[in-house]
């Protein structure tokens, strides 16, 4: 499936134009309204991460098939400072800076599946996938 | 040198190949009327015309060709999504659609071995380039055919989970959700999903959900039926839950859901009337009506 | 992206008409809490029905302008949020849990003026 879209993060206008992005991706599969409205959502919260701890980054929303189910893909990039202690991150209620939340794990609840990568000073990449029902 | 070897029996191969490709385009019409008299014959895809059955047969015989050709099952597997589409709603089931492509790959194999009964090691190679892409193909078709099945499935699913959770409006602005059954995190995100719809249509300013019927709650469910309560406020609606066992009581209260936001009444006929009370209707039985319009 | 900001009557009523910019989002909550002094308003409605997404930003802008404008003296209702959004902020945990919301601008009108109501009624 050949749809994806990259989408610069160095701007808070760029937020919304990945979400955009992002919901418009989706509508390719057969995603009921208020999967389309979580997963802007999650790239929403992913992207403001990124324009508020690394500055700039990407995202990049794609189409997958697995085992012969179809969904998006949401991969978040960028060379921030990265997460020290993912597994803190990931709980409930924590937030390196008390305005700005993390918010890793609303958005782990919204998606399917979720997967981080990040070591500190060498950025973060968050991986996301949503299952078309 | 050992290299040169296997180059040269891989152009074999694909020589082989294109020769096995052109044997069977050209037998094209013999071998599709083969395959659907020995489809009939072992009567597979019974609910299916006799036109129908060649239609299909012919698309899947050109696939076949195709996939021997190019190697790429791409093609094929969009094919026999499509296919399995269409056949599955006609009650179709997996034994059949296997056994379908299997007498093909027989059909083709035998013609395969007469026309080169006579030179034996040619007939090997033939049929060491035909089995793994003949397997590959059955493969293919069989596991698309699965995967739409359980999409179905699934589909199905869903419909049967919202038909299972009702929301009934009793009177204007009032809605009643009475959750019968166990309740795990799927049928939580779709009876939230068809209540909150259900308040934005209906213009509900109070819901009862009723919680009688569910035989136990979990940390996960309790969760979830706070965040309904959450997103029906955020809609501007209040929740009333009715119906809480003492057992279901007993664990909200041992693994510590926050259930400040929640608010509750012992039964459903309490839940209603605290409801109606919320939205200023005074429900009095007819007799003392009277009697208390004429006290007045 | 402006949002216009409407007077009527002891309200102020802000309709936010597509997606905002963080930047938009702060804009107009420091213009409502500026012209509710201005106005003498009792009471604000922010209307997010064309909002396809509210995320942790924006919550907590909108929290934090009610909070604001409670400080001046008057109380804000959130009226419009969709089915969709609200399924979703819920799960980002995002609650909004100290501001007044209703289904639709006429709800929450109604909501403000029952409040106006009681308020005379009581002092008087």
């Amino acid at each position: 499936m050949p749809a994806e879209r990259r989408i610069k993060i160095a701007s808070d206008v760029d937020i919304v134009a990945a979400r955009q992005s992002g919901r418009e991706v989706a509508a390719i599969l057969s995603f009921s309204s208020s999967d389309l409205t979580v997963i802007a959502a999650a790239i929403s919260e992913l992207a403001r991460n990124i324009y508020a701890y690394a500055g700039t980054g990407e995202i990049v929303v794609s189409l997958e098939e697995r085992n012969g189910r179809r969904g998006v893909r949401v991969v978040a990039r960028d060379d921030g400072p990265g997460v020290a202690d993912i597994a803190l991150a990931l709980e409930d209620g924590y937030s390196t800076s008390g305005s700005l939340g993390l918010g890793l794990p609303g958005v782990r609840r919204l998606m399917d599946e979720f997967e981080i990568q990040s070591e500190p000073g060498k950025g973060t990449v968050v991986t996301l996938w949503k299952w078309a029902r | 040198m050992t290299s040169r070897e296997k180059r040269t029996s891989g152009e074999r191969t694909t020589d082989v190949l294109s020769e096995l490709v052109a044997h069977l385009r050209h037998n094209r019409t013999i071998l599709r009327e083969e395959w659907v008299r020995r489809i009939t014959e072992s009567r597979l895809l019974t609910t299916m015309t006799k036109e129908e059955i060649f239609a299909e047969a012919t698309s899947v015989f050109d696939n076949y060709v195709e996939v021997l050709e190019t190697g790429s099952v791409e093609a094929l597997q969009a094919y026999a999504r499509n296919l399995s589409e269409r056949i599955i709603p006609r009650g179709v089931d997996t034994p059949e659609v296997l056994g379908i492509v299997l007498l093909l790959r027989d059909v083709l194999a035998r013609s395969l071995f007469e026309k080169y009964q006579g030179d034996f090691a040619l007939l090997n190679r033939v049929l060491d380039a035909y089995e793994p892409a003949a397997n590959r193909i059955a493969t293919t078709v069989a596991v698309g055919f699965v995967q739409e099945r359980e999409r179905v499935i699934r589909q199905q699913q869903e419909a049967i989970r919202e038909l299972s959770t009702p929301v009934l409006q009793v009177r204007e602005r009032l809605l009643i959700l009475p959750i019968i059954g166990v309740v795990d995190s799927e049928r939580a995100r779709q009876l939230t999903e068809q209540l909150l719809r259900g308040v934005r249509s209906n213009r509900a300013k109070v819901v009862v959900m009723d919680i009688t019927g569910v035989p136990s709650v979990d940390a996960t469910v309790a969760n979830h039926l706070v965040q309904t309560v959450e997103a029906s406020r955020l809609l501007g609606a209040t929740v009333i839950v009715t119906g809480l066992s003492p057992e279901i009581a007993q664990t909200l209260v041992t693994i510590g859901v926050d259930l400040t936001k929640m608010n509750t009444v012992g039964d459903l006929q309490g839940g209603i009337e605290e409801a109606e009370l919320l939205l200023g209707y005074k429900v009095m039985r007819l007799t003392e009506s009277a009697a208390s319009e004429a006290s007045n | 992206m402006l949002v216009p900001i409407l007077k009527q009557g002891d309200y102020l009523i802000a309709s936010i008409q597509s997606s905002l910019a963080d930047a938009d989002l702060i804009r107009l909550r420091d213009q409502l809490v500026e012209q509710v002094g201005r106005y003498r308003s009792r009471g604000v409605i922010v209307d997010v029905t064309v909002l396809d997404v509210m995320d942790s930003f924006a919550v907590r802008t909108l929290s934090t302008l009610a909070q604001m404008i409670m400080l001046r003296g008057a109380e804000t209702v959130i009226v419009g949020v969709q089915p969709d959004v609200a399924f979703a902020m819920v799960q980002l945990g995002l609650t909004l849990d100290n501001v007044k919301t209703a289904l639709d601008l006429e709800e929450g009108l109604l909501y403000l003026n029952s409040r106006a109501k009681r308020g005379r009624s009581g002092a008087g």
